[in-house]
């Protein structure tokens, strides 16, 4: 068994040290400081922290709720919702990109039983429109929210099932006992199992984060990779190899990796720091 | 008083019917039965923590079968304590003072107050991981007297603890109770720790409840 273990941590370290010796050994400090001076890698990386931001806090957001009622409740068709939200974690991330393309640019939901009325793009469109700055679309498809959006379908599935084993592990106790003192149910979940919950909220916000860079099968059918428009750093990957820029490729990738390892590493040290000074 | 007439509550598949006992204002009363014959359910219907399907709760003269939890003025002490994880002693016992919105002059004199009648002074400032049972079980009982409620419902409280802090906390919790004229309805499954504590026995068994000391 230890065998097997060891393999694998060899896999996932040889990975990462691949990326960082076919570096070193193929590309040179120059073609580095060019990449990362590149103006359209540099909207990358922009991009890619905004939308995962907005993506991970949404997630949160999100699986907080389901996550609670799931791990509390039983009801009738709780084993169908729990199934209908593992779909985004098992369907082909191509499909998922189709999926949203068709729903929110072809065919919304009055459509579908026969009844004519704008898309969700159209309604977007007028809704925003009239905000934006001039030259600027308001749209889904083939822009930021699209990002957004095909990485929240994905991210906030793993964020649910992170807070509902979360609110499993946290015994409804003590929240009955808040209630007995006078709690409301909204007061109880505030202020008791949120702060229970806290590691698992900030796990699940990390996760969500993290998933939501990594994504790029949605992203690429539902927004595109346009150039300084809707690339974020995975498309950025596949832009590169694409033109045969294999070590421009990595260095995109050990970026990648690096601001992995700096969010997971600060949303640890700042989970500790709230964890000491959390006063309700 | 505690006045439960003909009460029925579900739990999932499990349902108890018909159940009625009386506790009178500021007696002791102890209800006993096998593990899973509906003891904790009928308790948590009483805090109104359970949904009751049938029947009447009354305590202290006030129909409360529909009230809301935190309007009956019970104080609940679980099982296992269950304090809240992230809050030292000191914010547990002023935890539901500050939720019924009093003074901060009167949250320190009532966490004061009890923090010396349950010997818990020296642990203020410690949150609930490495304390004892014994000293659990105090913070459990001073939170749920935080509040002055009337009527105080413990569940099992004593189940987890040693035969010496057992013997001491059994003193504790009825001299408390005494002294501030409070109803008590207690679960347990020791015959003995009913005998020491109790001014009333009942005993639930296969869905029948039946007084066995008055």
């Amino acid at each position: 068994m230890i065998g097997i273990a060891v393999m694998y941590l060899l896999l996932i370290g040889g990975m990462l040290m691949a990326d960082v010796f076919y570096s070193v050994s193929n590309v040179g400090w120059e073609e580095f400081k060019a990449i990362l001076a590149d103006e359209y890698i540099q909207a990358s990386v922009k991009l890619t922290l905004f939308t995962c931001t907005v993506t991970a806090l949404l997630s949160v957001v999100v699986a907080l709720p389901i996550g609670y009622l799931l791990s509390r409740y039983d009801f009738r068709g709780k084993a169908l919702i729990d199934a209908v939200l593992d779909i985004p974690i098992v369907l082909p991330p191509l499909v998922v990109g189709l999926s949203l393309l068709i729903l929110f640019n072809k065919m919304p939901p009055w459509e579908w039983i026969g009844i004519d009325g704008p898309s969700f793009e159209e309604m977007f469109g007028k809704i925003f429109g009239p905000f934006m700055p001039e030259g600027v679309d308001a749209g889904i498809t083939y822009k930021v929210p699209a990002v957004i959006l095909a990485q929240f379908t994905v991210a906030a599935a793993f964020a649910v099932r992170t807070m509902r084993n979360t609110f499993d592990q946290i015994s409804p106790r003590a929240e009955q006992v808040a209630l007995t003192l006078g709690c409301n149910r909204a007061q109880a979940f505030f202020r008791v199992v949120v702060p229970e919950a806290w590691r698992g909220i900030s796990t699940a916000g990390t996760l969500a984060w993290t998933r939501a860079m990594g994504e790029f099968g949605p992203i690429l059918v539902f927004a595109g990779t346009i150039r300084g428009r809707t690339e974020v750093l995975s498309s950025s990957v596949f832009l590169e190899i694409s033109i045969g820029n294999l070590e421009g490729a990595v260095i995109v990738s050990l970026m990648m990796v690096t601001i992995a390892v700096v969010v997971l590493i600060a949303v640890r040290m700042w989970d500790q720091e709230s964890r000491k000074k959390f006063v309700l | 008083m505690i006045a439960v007439e003909q009460l029925s509550v579900r739990a999932g598949d499990f349902q108890i019917d018909g159940i009625s006992f009386e506790v009178p204002t500021g007696e002791y009363g102890v209800l006993m039965g096998k593990t899973g014959c509906g003891k904790t359910t009928i308790l948590e219907a009483i805090c109104g923590l359970k949904e009751v399907v049938s029947g009447k709760i009354t305590l202290m003269g006030r129909d409360v079968t529909r009230l809301r939890a935190g309007e009956r003025g019970i104080g609940f002490v679980p099982q296992d304590g269950a304090l809240f994880a992230t809050m030292t002693v000191r914010q547990q016992l002023a935890f539901g003072p500050k939720v019924q919105g009093w003074s901060r002059t009167e949250i320190d004199e009532r966490v004061s107050e009890l923090a010396e009648e349950l010997g818990i002074e020296s642990i203020l400032e410690r949150k609930p991981f490495g304390l004892s049972g014994g000293e659990r079980q105090r913070v459990a009982l001073g939170r749920a007297l935080a509040v002055r409620p009337q009527i105080i419902c413990l569940d099992e409280p004593l189940s987890a603890l040693d035969e010496e802090t057992h013997e001491g906390m059994v003193e504790l919790i009825r001299s408390v109770v005494k002294q501030h004229g409070i109803t008590a309805l207690h679960i347990t499954h020791s015959r003995r720790e009913a005998d020491l504590i109790s001014d009333k026995e009942f005993f639930l068994e296969k869905g029948r409840l039946v007084e066995i000391r008055d």
